[in-house]
């Protein structure tokens, strides 16, 4: 489902983000990219988001090759995928039902179809009473409850995450976390590249720990590894 | 692109505007400056040139004929003359018309002496009346070859001063179009700057989730457009009330100027205004919202 084959990035500063990186992620799998900062985690994430190109290396995600993508084939690869991010990245000025259903509106759905679909989606996110309320009137775990119903309304197979608890607390993180793993159970590959040390050490996925742009350690039901 | 999509972008550009009331306010009034500066400089230049045209049109070249010419090749000259391509109209001024108009503007009651006499019997003319004097002294050259032709009148100096003031107007408009354009896109690419900040974010989210250029582009292109609309507007109806009460206070005013010159009415100042102000006003809209949004959709 998604492969890094000798992946390098370097920024046009000359700074090294990812060295060499390889890696496979079969569908239907939860992994952990685990590091402290500047490891190259985030880079990986943008590589996968097609947002930066590799220096060097190829990416295939879902069959395509990533690199390869023409500028305006992007945002039929991005459909593909879900992302949560750290800061939400929710439309401001846009209620909760409306921020999910741009999501179906890009795609071009039926109005009929996301009257339907969005009901539903925030159902399962656990803000079917909220639709109507703006993201500044949410608490942080909620606002990234919407941004996750916006990245899964679509049904895309890979759900990427980049430090999507990073801005909550414990329990909205923990709350959090049982979606993505409920998400995952119902068959979409989920990706979540985090610092939360707790939530890694819990949960018993593969995790993937890097540490200055090169894969350090990769465990199945792994936990946190620390700077090696 | 489907019906639901269209009617979405077009709602969603509605929205946009009054979302971001202070710069959707900030951008319909630096185009309201933009054209109520081109509407004032407009109605100034247009009346110059309406007035200088007026003055041209009253200029005309003289033709005499040989003497004893006969009435075929007078009327054959006059064909050849209408035919001229920068001809306007020729107007026949038989002997008998010339003397009476002579006497009238130069002898007053002196001319009795003369009797039924007519002293300048050879002086049947055609005065010939051209679309661009600065054309003159073209024509007159060529009716100077014209056989049965003895002598062509003009104005060198008339047609030459019309023909220059003309010119000079025609260049201080495109210098000060070009300097208020230069203004306008100053003021624009400004305005769209502070726009920017705003917009930076929700054109990146757009993208992420997987937004075409075509769908993040569309909502805010037709914002522009429509800000460009409203833009036009202030402007318009300004100069469209304004410019009578002006031209009534000049001609009331300085009496001696009505009697002199005509200018322009409303209805035709806005025969160029109107369609010109909502080009230019669409146009930055357009542009304006293009390029700022083309800035920050490469992501």
């Amino acid at each position: 489902m998604i492969t890094l084959e000798h992946v390098s990035k370097t920024y046009s500063t000359g700074a090294p983000a990812l060295n060499d990186v390889s890696l496979h992620i079969e569908p239907g799998e939860f992994v952990f990219i685990v590091g402290d900062s500047g490891s190259g985690k985030s880079t990986l994430i943008k590589l996968l988001l097609r947002e930066l190109m590799p220096t060097s290396g190829s990416i295939t995600v879902n069959g395509i090759n990533v690199a390869a993508l023409k500028h305006r084939e992007i945002p039929m690869y991005r459909r593909k995928l879900g992302v949560v991010f750290q800061d939400f990245r929710l439309l401001k000025d846009r209620n909760v039902y409306e921020n999910v259903a741009f999501a179906q509106r890009i795609i071009q759905t039926p109005g009929r179809e996301i009257k339907k679909n969005v009901p539903s989606i925030l159902s399962t996110v656990g803000l079917a009473g909220k639709y109507k309320a703006r993201p500044k009137q949410l608490s942080g775990g909620e606002q990234q409850r919407v941004a996750l119903a916006r990245a899964l309304v679509n049904n895309p197979p890979i759900l990427l995450a980049d430090e999507p608890t990073g801005n909550l607390d414990p329990n909205n993180s923990w709350e959090i976390m049982k979606l993505f793993e409920e998400i995952n159970e119902a068959g979409t590959t989920v990706v979540v590249v985090t610092h939360n040390r707790e939530i890694v050490n819990a949960m018993r996925k593969r995790v993937i720990a890097m540490n200055k742009g090169v894969i350090v350690s990769d465990q199945k039901e792994g936990t946190y590894v620390d700077e090696i | 692109m489907k019906f639901s999509t269209f009617f979405y972008t077009l709602k969603q550009g509605f929205v946009s505007i009054f979302r971001n009331k202070w710069y959707s306010l900030a951008s319909v009034a630096t185009i309201s400056a933009c054209l109520l500066l081109f509407g004032v400089f407009y109605s100034v230049v247009a009346n110059f040139q309406y007035i200088v045209k007026m003055a041209q049109e009253g200029v005309s070249v003289t033709v005499f004929f040989d003497e004893g010419l006969s009435d075929d090749r007078i009327a054959e000259i006059g064909d050849i003359i209408t035919k001229r391509p920068e001809v306007a109209r020729i107007n026949f001024v038989s002997a008998d018309e010339a003397w009476e108009s002579f006497k009238d503007e130069y002898l007053g009651e002196y001319a009795d002496g003369f009797g039924d006499d007519n002293p300048i019997a050879d002086s049947a003319n055609y005065e010939v009346y051209l679309k661009d004097v600065s054309k003159q002294e073209e024509l007159v050259k060529y009716l100077k070859g014209v056989d049965g032709v003895r002598e062509v009148n003009h104005s060198d100096i008339t047609a030459n001063t019309l023909s220059g003031m003309n010119k000079l107007i025609s260049y201080v408009s495109l210098a000060v179009i070009g300097i208020l354009l230069a203004v306008s896109i100053f003021l624009i690419s400004n305005t769209v700057t502070i726009g920017i900040s705003v917009r930076k974010e929700e054109i990146n989210i757009m993208k992420y989730i997987g937004a075409t250029d075509f769908f993040v582009r569309a909502p805010f292109v037709f914002e522009g457009i429509l800000i460009g609309i409203i833009g036009c507007l202030p402007p318009l109806v300004a100069i469209y009330f304004v410019y009578q009460h002006v031209i009534d206070y000049l001609s009331t005013r300085f009496t001696m100027l009505s009697q002199l010159l005509k200018f322009l009415t409303v209805s035709q100042i806005f025969q160029v205004l109107l369609p010109v102000s909502l080009a230019i006003g669409i146009g930055i809209g357009f542009i304006g919202s293009f390029s700022t949004v083309r800035k920050h959709i490469r992501v």
